[in-house]
């Protein structure tokens, strides 16, 4: 059925085309030929024009410096066949060595911009907005008939708009001040640095004369560099504030486990890292696993991913609590240390079962691939559907701490485990289902990783001091706390980098923390009045 | 009551813990004799006057190896100062032995003079990243005392400046812990860049002279071993008499019971900060004195491992004690010389059960231990 | 010594004066000013932890050389109170003086401890891992700055007194056991120990007798009431018979402000108080 229409469609396309039939005309081709840059161009130009498929297949040739020479006619090559430029048949007597057609910088711009031209009239969609974005910028009036030729075809909206755009472009240098008027204030409605550099390019100063000699022109200009500067602007601040919220949903996802293991039980958990670890191999797992035995259902591996990394992951969590941290309790700097160790081992067993390399987690087709909400502001999919899952994640630890017995527990320990354990709390298996727990949203946060990170046996160590830091600003038994502070770290990183570059960014982030936790040594959401002082 | 004057430090009867505190310094007096003789002479005598092929020889990679692990065992003991009897874990460590490392590798670089890669005045890292003159921070470098200076100040002030901060705010356990993590971590990156001016990923290698003196010379490695062990033993020496003051009972009472410490009129701020700084300048004494003997220096010493690793030197040795760190230092990089020889893969299996060997069935390390059994053979013995 | 305006107690007020100070009283910033017999001066306190008030608007006096109890049910602010003198707690409003001139709510707590305020804990807070003798040894009345603690060497003087204290809080023959491995009741007696080693002016004592025997019990309120005149003494206690047996005033603590005040037999018989008590 596709198929069908799309040759409709390119059939209606050669219709509407010129000289569809004929083939090219020889003088254009040899000056397509010639060493002057100035005669190639109006020949690109003029083969652009005929909208001819050959002319099309010619230029394609050329780019790819695959157009030679040979006894004054033009042949190129197309998967090792020689064909003639004129006509597209076969081309018997090519040399084995020709010179191909030189292209300079300033040609292949043309070139370029006129394969995307041709691109224009492609069926395929896709094909025709990535011509449309390309045209966006080097545009030149050349174009223009083209452009105004595919405008009366699109139908696509988002196209249609990037099509006026460059129109408008195009027109920016017509002689006719009213045509050049309506250009610029079409041009307002763009979002893109360079049509705001062209604007620019407008103002500038020639001795007394301005580049463009009408005022209200130049009026407009300045008004449309405003327009655009604030779309700018817009665009940035947006997407700085989705990669805050993505890298704050990472956080979110390693360091809530260790909120609650902290929270509970006061130890730090230097394994933690290394959870997250176990959940993104057991993905990888996982992935195979669907690869070898279901390969129909290979792109929801994910999904299977999300409870197996949960239970794989708490597992690991309860055994390390009961083998060693439960004998430690009440020795925290113990606790870091012996957990350190259980990291170490965690990282060479990872290195010994799957080899020291990163391993390679494919995303589902489904997370591929990209939304676009501006122009400038491109969302990949696999980062939204974290950002969600995060927010999933979230919701349901928060149910279970405020909706169940176990959270309850979880909670009375907490906030008071001697007295939790008088009223009969048996704190020792709230200890080892919290801890559990953690570990369990540590994998989560290991499948999430898995599908953004490389997945290796060190991917765990860069998290610790991040998540850690998270609990810290958030207040200890804080889930309110670790969500702000995970999120005001994720965006406060992401603005500081657009000046910086990530690793001041971070050194930054990092003197930021010690400074606050010198005005409220207990986070953000501070526990105030007798819980605060504990024993004495 | 008595109204008397406490300020009068007349020296009169020395009460029962002193004199079991003077008991010791004389074994530990003899200790340190044996040691100073074997340091300072049998061991440079079995490598420079013992020929090659006999098999009292000691070969460089003894004395390099002895050298590091004495380089080590200096920052243990300064570890221990802080955490064994301060009760303050630094993961920070790392990054003032890493700074004392770098101050003096300045020099080292210096001392290169055109004998790199690009026959330049300028370090050849430099000479890479196009630089044209040294950056304000080396002027100097060129100087031995000044570098000497400048391991003593710069980390003793990044440590002055963090734990004012960080003790003022009574910022304790486990937050401090991971603070100092942070700090280290944030230093690291720094350094990894290439602009920080301290030659990045690489770090500062290929060193050529010191003092004139080729640095791979037998004697250079010799002179720096004994200088290494000098370091250890005066502080082993220091410590021990700070923790035999009063100065290192308040220590101990602030790890106890801070807030009673505080109620009896110390202010733990100030005790803190200055067994802090002095751990930190031992620290960087320490990176100073390693970094001729091993050739190298780079980011990958201010890594949060190192730091750790560090910690587990002390808890292997036992801590709240003054050889232990020295004990804990040597085993474990022994051990680790000796696996990552023979079995390199086991070497992260060992370590991490260690920590957790360690911190579940010994505590009090192996000088507990020692006690331990000691204790149990002749019972309590006064 | 004609000045007893200066000081209640020539021999201990003076920590700081000569015997040459007899004129008027002379005063020296940051020193301990009794010349109105008042040693302890709460006024307006309110402190308050997430909207709850711990203290509402308390005032309170204590008289130089007084032995004066504080009792109130669980939450009344007793220890809240203890926390504002001693520094650990800023109050949200009010002020604090020590003497006339020392505003406590400006001073650290070491400042507040070196300027003469002790303070035992509810729960006995000692250094384990220290010996009785060096227990004591800290807590003595000494330069605490850094420098001073590395060259300090106890003199002769200083044995006596420790081992004078030894012998009060009985505990003379285990000088040198780890004061860790102490039963309860003598670490509550080492803490006593610990704040006399002090010579502190104000003892803050915080339920000093939770754990002990009747006999320790009994003892304590002996060494309290003749420490009594000479230092002066907050006591918060629940044991009743303590409170009868150190005679004194007593001083009700109700949500954060007093209640009453007066002997205990008046405040046993005031229905208000019966009705805190009781009435719940």
């Amino acid at each position: 059925m596709n198929f069908i229409i799309s040759h409709l469609l390119s059939l209606l396309l050669l219709l509407v085309t010129t000289s569809a039939a004929a083939a090219l005309d020889p003088a254009v081709l040899r000056d397509l030929a010639s060493d002057d840059s100035d005669k190639k161009i109006a020949a690109i130009g003029e083969l652009l024009a005929s909208g001819d498929k050959q002319a099309e297949a010619v230029l394609r040739a050329m780019n790819d410096n695959a157009l030679f020479v040979a006894n004054d006619r033009l042949f190129y090559r197309v998967d090792g066949k020689a064909l003639d430029a004129a006509t597209g048949a076969a081309f018997p007597d090519a040399p084995d060595y020709a010179d191909s057609v030189v292209v300079n910088n300033r040609v292949r711009g043309k070139l370029q911009n006129a394969l995307a031209a041709f691109q224009l009239f492609n069926p395929d969609r896709d094909a025709r907005l990535a011509a449309a974005k390309e045209l966006q910028s080097n545009i030149d009036s050349s174009l223009i008939p083209v452009l105004k030729k595919a405008l009366t075809l699109e139908i696509d909206p988002q196209i249609k708009k990037l099509l006026v755009l460059a129109h408008a472009q195009a027109k920016l240098h017509s002689p006719d001040p009213k045509e050049r008027l309506v250009a610029v204030r079409t041009l307002s409605e763009s979002n893109s640095a360079e049509v705001k550099s062209l604007l620019l390019s407008l103002l500038q100063k020639n001795g007394d004369t301005y580049a463009e000699p009408d005022p209200t022109v130049r009026e407009a200009a300045l008004a449309a560099i405003k327009s655009i500067e604030s779309h700018l602007a817009w665009g940035e601040a947006l997407s700085n504030v989705f990669s805050g919220l993505s890298l704050g949903s990472i956080l979110l996802l390693a360091a809530l486990g260790l909120a609650i293991t902290y929270g509970v039980m006061g130890v730090i958990n230097m394994a933690h890292g290394e959870l997250l670890m176990v959940g993104a191999y057991t993905t990888y797992v996982v992935q195979n696993i669907f690869r070898t035995h279901f390969p129909d259902l290979a792109d929801y591996y994910v999904i299977a991913a999300i409870p197996v990394a949960f239970v794989v992951a708490a597992l690991v969590g309860m055994v390390l609590e009961r083998l060693v941290i439960r004998h430690l309790y009440g020795r925290p700097l113990d606790t870091l240390l012996a957990t350190w160790g259980i990291s170490l081992i965690l990282i060479q067993a990872a290195r010994v079962l799957f080899g020291p390399q990163n391993v390679e987690v494919r995303n589902p087709d489904w997370m591929s691939g990209s939304i676009e909400v501006l122009a400038n502001v491109v969302l990949p999919w696999n980062r939204v559907i974290i950002i969600g899952f995060a927010v999933g994640v979230l919701a349901l630890v928060w149910l279970l701490l405020s909706k169940t017995r176990l959270g309850l527990y979880v909670r009375a320990v907490t906030q008071n485990r001697s007295m939790a354990s008088c009223v009969g709390v048996h704190t020792g298996r709230i200890d080892m289902l919290a801890f559990g727990l953690g570990s369990g949203i540590a994998g989560l946060g290991g499948v999430a990783l898995s599908q953004i990170s490389n997945v290796g046996p060190d991917m765990g160590q860069g998290y610790i001091v991040d998540s850690f830091m998270v609990v810290v600003l958030g207040g200890v038994g804080q889930l309110a706390g670790a969500v702000w502070a995970a999120l005001g770290m994720g965006i406060l990183t992401k603005l500081i980098e657009g000046w910086t570059g990530a690793v001041i960014a971070k050194i930054l982030i990092l003197v930021f923390i010690i400074l606050f936790i010198q005005k409220r040594p207990q986070g953000l959401f501070a526990l105030k009045g007798r819980a605060v002082y504990g024993g004495v | 009551m008595e109204v008397c004057d406490v300020k009068t430090t007349t020296f009169s009867r020395t009460p029962f813990v002193f004199r079991i505190a003077q008991s010791l310094d004389r074994r530990a007096w003899i200790a340190l004799v044996v040691a100073a003789l074997v340091a300072f002479v049998l061991i440079p005598l079995l490598h420079l006057a013992i020929p090659a092929d006999s098999i009292f020889h000691l070969s460089d990679y003894f004395i390099t190896l002895g050298g590091k692990i004495l380089c080590y065992a200096i920052v243990a003991v300064a570890l221990d100062l802080i955490w064994g009897f301060a009760g303050i874990l630094s993961l920070g460590h790392g990054l003032f032995f890493a700074l004392g490392g770098y101050a003096f590798g300045m020099y080292l670089m210096r001392q290169i003079g055109r004998d790199g890669s690009y026959q330049s005045d300028l370090p050849d890292f430099m000479v890479f990243l196009g630089w044209k003159e040294l950056p304000w921070y080396w002027y100097g470098s060129d100087s031995f005392l000044w570098s000497v200076l400048l391991v003593l100040v710069v980390p003793t002030l990044v440590a002055f400046v963090f734990g004012f901060f960080a003790f003022r705010s009574r910022i304790n356990g486990v937050y401090f812990t991971i603070i100092t993590q942070a700090l280290t971590f944030a230093a690291m990156l720094l350094f990894f860049r290439n602009e920080t001016g301290f030659g990045g990923n690489n770090g500062f290698t290929d060193f050529k002279r010191i003092l004139g003196f080729s640095i791979t010379s037998p004697e250079t490695r010799v002179v720096l071993f004994a200088l290494s062990a000098l370091a250890l033993m005066l502080t082993l020496v220091f410590v021990n008499y700070l923790m035999k003051s009063k100065f290192g009972r308040v220590l101990v009472a602030i790890r106890d019971a801070e807030s009673r410490v505080m109620f009896l009129g110390y202010n733990p701020l100030w005790y803190k900060l200055s067994v802090w700084t002095l751990s930190a300048m031992l620290c960087a004494i320490a990176g100073a004195l390693y970094v001729p003997q091993v050739g190298i220096i780079n980011p990958s010493e201010m890594s949060a491992a190192n730091s750790i690793e560090m910690a587990v030197w002390v808890a292997v040795g036992g801590r709240g004690t003054i050889i232990g760190p020295v004990i804990g230092a040597g085993i474990v990089n022994l051990a680790k010389s000796w696996f990552t020889m023979s079995f390199p893969q086991y070497w992260l299996f060992f370590l991490g059960t260690l920590f957790i060997v360690i911190t579940l069935f010994l505590p009090d390390g192996l000088v507990g231990l020692w006690n331990r059994l000691r204790r149990m053979r002749g019972g309590e013995s006064a | 010594m004609s000045d007893t305006q200066l000081t209640l107690d020539p021999e201990v007020g003076d920590g700081y004066g000569g015997p040459g100070e007899v004129f008027g009283h002379t005063l020296r910033p940051g020193e301990l000013d009794l010349s109105h017999k008042v040693i302890l001066y709460l006024e307006d306190i309110t402190v308050s932890f997430d909207g709850f008030k711990a203290l509402n608007k308390l005032s309170l006096t204590i008289d130089a050389g007084e032995l004066r109890c504080i009792i109130g049910p669980n939450g009344a602010g007793k220890t809240t109170m203890m926390d504002v003198i001693t520094g650990k707690t800023r109050p949200d409003s009010g002020r604090v003086f020590f003497g006339q001139t020392l505003d406590l709510t400006q001073m650290t707590e070491p400042e507040i401890a070196n300027a003469g305020i002790g303070r035992k804990f509810q729960t006995p807070t000692i250094f384990d891992r220290l010996s009785v003798f060096e227990n004591l040894e800290l807590a003595m009345k000494a330069d605490k700055r850094v420098r001073s603690t590395l060259r300090a060497r106890i003199d002769s003087e200083q044995q006596d007194r420790i081992a004078e204290t030894l012998d009060l809080i009985r505990l003379g023959d285990q000088a040198h056991r780890l004061a860790g491995l102490l039963s309860h009741g003598q670490k509550q007696w080492l803490e006593i120990g610990m704040l006399l080693m002090q010579e502190p002016k104000l003892l803050l004592l915080d339920e000093p007798v939770a754990g002990m025997t009747d006999d320790e019990t009994e003892r304590t309120a002996e060494l309290f009431l003749s420490l009594a005149g000479r230092h002066s003494l907050v006591v918060v206690e629940h044991d009743m018979a303590f409170i009868r047996q150190l005679g004194g005033k007593v001083t009700v603590l109700h949500e954060g402000s007093v209640l009453a005040e007066g002997s205990l037999d008046m405040l046993q018989n005031d229905p208000r108080v019966i009705e805190v008590y009781l009435g719940r």
